[in-house]
C-alpha cells in the first residue's frame, strides 16, 4: 500500500449525479441535461452542518484527496489541506469535490456526447462561465441534502466560484475561503490565457476543435499552453533555485558545438507532455475563458463593495508573497472591499517562494492559519 | 494581561465594533468579546500572532499600519485601539488622524519616556535608558518614537483633539497615587481615551 492510511482519507470512490432539469446557463443557451461526477470525504453529520464545498482551479477535478486504488502512485490534487488533521480535517468536515461542467474528469463536457446530435460536444459545448458552475454546484448541494455549506473553499478560479456562491447564494455559506485568487483577471492575466489558447489552435490536430472526429489529439498545442501556464504558476527565484541554469546535456565548452539541453526546459517539455496527455483542449479552451470572463462586480456597477454587501458570510482570503499570477495586490483588493461593505474578513498573506503553486503545497505557516480558520468553521463561529 | 488593557475595558461599550491595531495574538479582542460581545477585528504583522489570533476565532487583517489604513472607511468603527504601538510607528501624528476618522473614539496607550526613572537614567548615566519594561538598547529597539505624558497632551491640543479621559499607570507597587498626581513623572504608562 502506498500511503500511510492516518494520514489520508484513503481509498476514495468517484460518484456521479445526473441532473435532468434544464439548466439555463449565462451564454443563453440551456443544457437540458448533464452529469456530474464527485467524491465525498468524511461523514455527513446530523443537522447537516459540516460540509464543505471545494471548488477546483484551472486543470483541477473531483479527486481532490485520497486514492483510487491501492496502486496508486499520486493521491488527490489538494491531499496536502484534506483529510484527517489536516485543514480541511476529514475527522470534522464532510468534503464534497466535484469536477465543473465543462471539464474533462467525468462531468458533461467537450468530450461528452451531445444528446441532441449523438456526436461528441467538441468546440459546440456551451461556454460555461463561473456562475454556471456554481448554479450547478448549488443543484449537487440540494441533491446531498446540504442547505447550507459551513464553509466553500477554493484557490485561484476556484476562489471566484467560491466568492460568486456568496453573492448568488448568500444564505447557503457560512464560510467563503479564498485562496490567491481575484476579483478579475488583469490584462496581462487574460494575454496569457490568449498565448495558451493560440498555442492550441495553432496546432494543424485542434481543427477547430474538431479533433476527436479525426481521432486525433493536438498534443503539440496544449502541452505548449500548459508550458506558458507553468511559468506563470514559479516564480522567478523557485524556478531559480529548481532548475538554476543546470543543464541537462551537452556543455557550453568553447569549441562544443552541440546542442545543449537546460533542466527547465526538459522539466516544461515534461509537464506539457504530462498534461496533453490527460486534458482536453477544449476543455483548456473553456476554462481559460471562463477565467478571463469572470468579473466579480460587473453587474454591480463594477462596484465590488456593492457586490460584497449581498454577502452573509465570512471571509478567509490567503495570498502568496511570490505569486505573480494571483499577487497579494489582488487579494488585498478583495479585503479591501469586504472591510468597505462592512463584512467579517480575515486575511493573511504568506511568505512563500512557490508562486502561484504555493496554495497546493505544504507550506508550514499557511497549513497552520488555514488549519486555525477551519477550526473556528467548525466550532461554528 | 497587561494592566492598561485591563483599564481600557471600562471604555469600550457593550456591544460596540472594535479595531485593534497591532492586535497581538488576541487576547485582548477576545476578552473584549467574552465581556463586551464586541463585534472586533485586529490588525497584525506578526505571523505567529496572526495564527494565534486566527484560532482565537478572530477577524484579523494582515496588514501594516505604517504603509496607511486608507482601506478603513469613515466612522466605521465605533473604538479604535492601539495599545503600545505609538513609539514604534513611523507617523504617530499620522496614525493618530487616521485612527480618529475610522473610529468614533480612540483609546491609546503609551509608556511615558518622562517616568523619572527614564531621567534619572539619562541625567545619571548619560545613556539611553534600558530597562525591564524597554529592554532594548538604542539601536535595535523597535520603538523609535518616544514622547512623555506631557508631550502627547501638546500634540492633541495642537490637533484639535478631545481628551475624554485620561488614564495613568504606575510602579505597582509604591507609586499609584503618585502616577495620577504626577503623571509626567511617575507615570510608567500613559491611557488616553481621545475624540475628535
Amino acid at each position: 500500500m502506498p500511503f500511510d492510511s492516518v494520514n489520508t482519507v484513503g481509498l476514495v470512490h468517484p460518484e456521479v449525479a445526473q441532473f435532468d432539469e434544464p439548466l439555463q446557463l449565462a451564454c443563453g443557451r440551456t443544457l437540458s441535461s448533464y452529469e456530474l461526477v464527485y467524491e465525498t470525504y468524511g461523514t455527513l453529520n446530523d443537522d447537516r452542518s459540516n460540509a464543505v464545498l471545494i471548488c477546483h482551479a484551472l486543470s483541477g477535478h473531483h479527486h481532490a484527496a485520497g486514492y483510487h486504488s491501492e496502486d496508486d502512485r499520486k493521491p488527490g490534487w489538494w491531499e496536502q489541506c484534506i483529510g484527517p488533521g489536516k485543514p480541511i480535517d476529514t475527522n470534522r468536515f464532510f468534503v464534497v469535490s466535484l469536477n465543473n461542467l465543462g471539464g474533462c474528469n467525468g462531468s458533461t463536457g467537450p468530450t461528452s456526447i451531445n444528446p441532441e446530435t449523438g456526436k461528441v460536444w467538441g468546440p459546440d459545448f456551451p461556454p460555461v462561465r463561473v456562475r454556471d458552475w456554481v448554479n450547478s454546484q448549488a443543484r449537487l448541494a440540494d441533491r446531498l441534502g446540504i442547505d447550507c455549506w459551513a464553509a466553500i473553499v477554493g484557490g485561484s478560479l476556484g476562489g471566484m466560484q467560491a466568492m460568486r456562491w456568496a453573492l448568488e447564494y448568500p444564505d447557503r455559506l457560512r464560510h467563503c475561503v479564498v485562496i490567491a485568487s481575484a476579483l478579475r483577471l488583469s490584462a496581462q492575466n487574460i494575454a496569457f490565457n490568449e498565448v495558451a489558447r493560440q498555442a492550441i489552435e495553432s496546432d494543424p490536430a485542434f481543427a477547430d476543435g474538431h479533433y476527436q472526429e479525426n481521432n486525433e489529439v493536438p498534443t503539440r498545442g496544449l502541452g505548449l499552453a500548459r508550458m506558458v501556464g507553468h511559468i506563470t504558476y514559479l516564480s522567478d527565484d523557485a524556478m531559480a533555485s529548481k532548475f538554476g541554469r543546470d543543464l541537462r546535456s551537452g556543455t557550453l565548452e568553447l569549441g562544443d558545438e552541440d546542442q545543449v539541453e537546460f533542466q527547465v526546459q526538459s522539466y516544461l517539455r515534461y509537464q506539457g507532455n504530462q498534461f496533453s496527455g490527460n486534458f482536453d483542449a477544449n476543455t483548456y479552451m473553456l476554462m481559460t475563458r471562463a477565467l478571463d470572463y469572470f468579473d466579480l462586480a460587473r453587474e454591480y456597477d463594477d462596484d465590488a463593495v456593492k457586490a460584497f454587501r449581498k454577502a452573509n458570510c465570512s471571509f478567509l482570503v490567503v495570498s502568496f508573497t511570490t505569486d505573480w499570477r494571483f499577487s497579494p495586490a489582488r487579494s488585498r483588493e478583495i479585503v479591501d472591499a469586504l472591510i468597505a461593505a462592512d463584512k467579517p474578513v480575515t486575511y493573511t498573506n504568506i511568505d512563500a517562494d512557490e508562486g502561484h503553486d504555493a496554495f497546493l503545497l505544504p507550506i508550514p505557516r499557511y497549513i497552520d492559519v488555514f488549519s486555525a480558520y477551519m477550526q473556528r468553521v467548525a466550532e461554528g463561529n | 494581561m497587561r494592566q492598561d488593557l485591563t483599564h481600557i475595558q471600562r471604555w469600550i461599550e457593550p456591544g460596540s465594533r472594535v479595531l485593534d491595531l497591532g492586535c497581538g495574538d488576541g487576547e485582548f479582542l477576545s476578552l473584549l468579546r467574552e465581556q463586551r460581545q464586541i463585534v472586533g477585528t485586529g490588525l497584525e504583522i506578526d505571523a505567529a500572532n496572526i495564527t494565534a489570533a486566527v484560532g482565537r476565532g478572530l477577524n484579523i487583517i494582515e496588514q501594516n499600519m505604517d504603509a496607511g489604513l486608507e482601506n478603513f472607511p469613515d466612522q466605521s468603527f465605533d473604538t479604535v485601539v492601539m495599545a503600545h504601538a505609538l513609539q514604534a510607528v513611523h507617523y504617530p501624528d499620522k496614525i493618530l488622524d487616521e485612527m480618529l476618522r475610522i473610529g468614533r473614539q480612540c483609546i491609546v496607550t503609551f509608556p511615558n519616556f518622562g517616568h523619572w526613572r527614564c531621567r534619572w537614567h539619562l541625567w545619571q548615566q548619560g545613556r539611553m535608558p534600558v530597562s525591564e519594561f524597554m529592554p532594548y538598547s538604542w539601536y535595535n529597539t523597535p520603538n523609535i518614537h518616544f514622547c512623555t505624558v506631557n508631550d502627547f497632551e501638546a500634540l492633541c491640543e495642537e490637533k484639535g483633539i478631545q481628551i475624554i479621559a485620561r488614564d495613568f499607570v504606575g510602579n505597582t507597587s509604591r507609586e499609584p497615587l503618585l502616577a495620577s498626581a504626577w503623571p509626567n513623572l511617575f507615570a510608567l504608562t500613559a491611557i488616553y481615551h481621545i475624540t475628535r
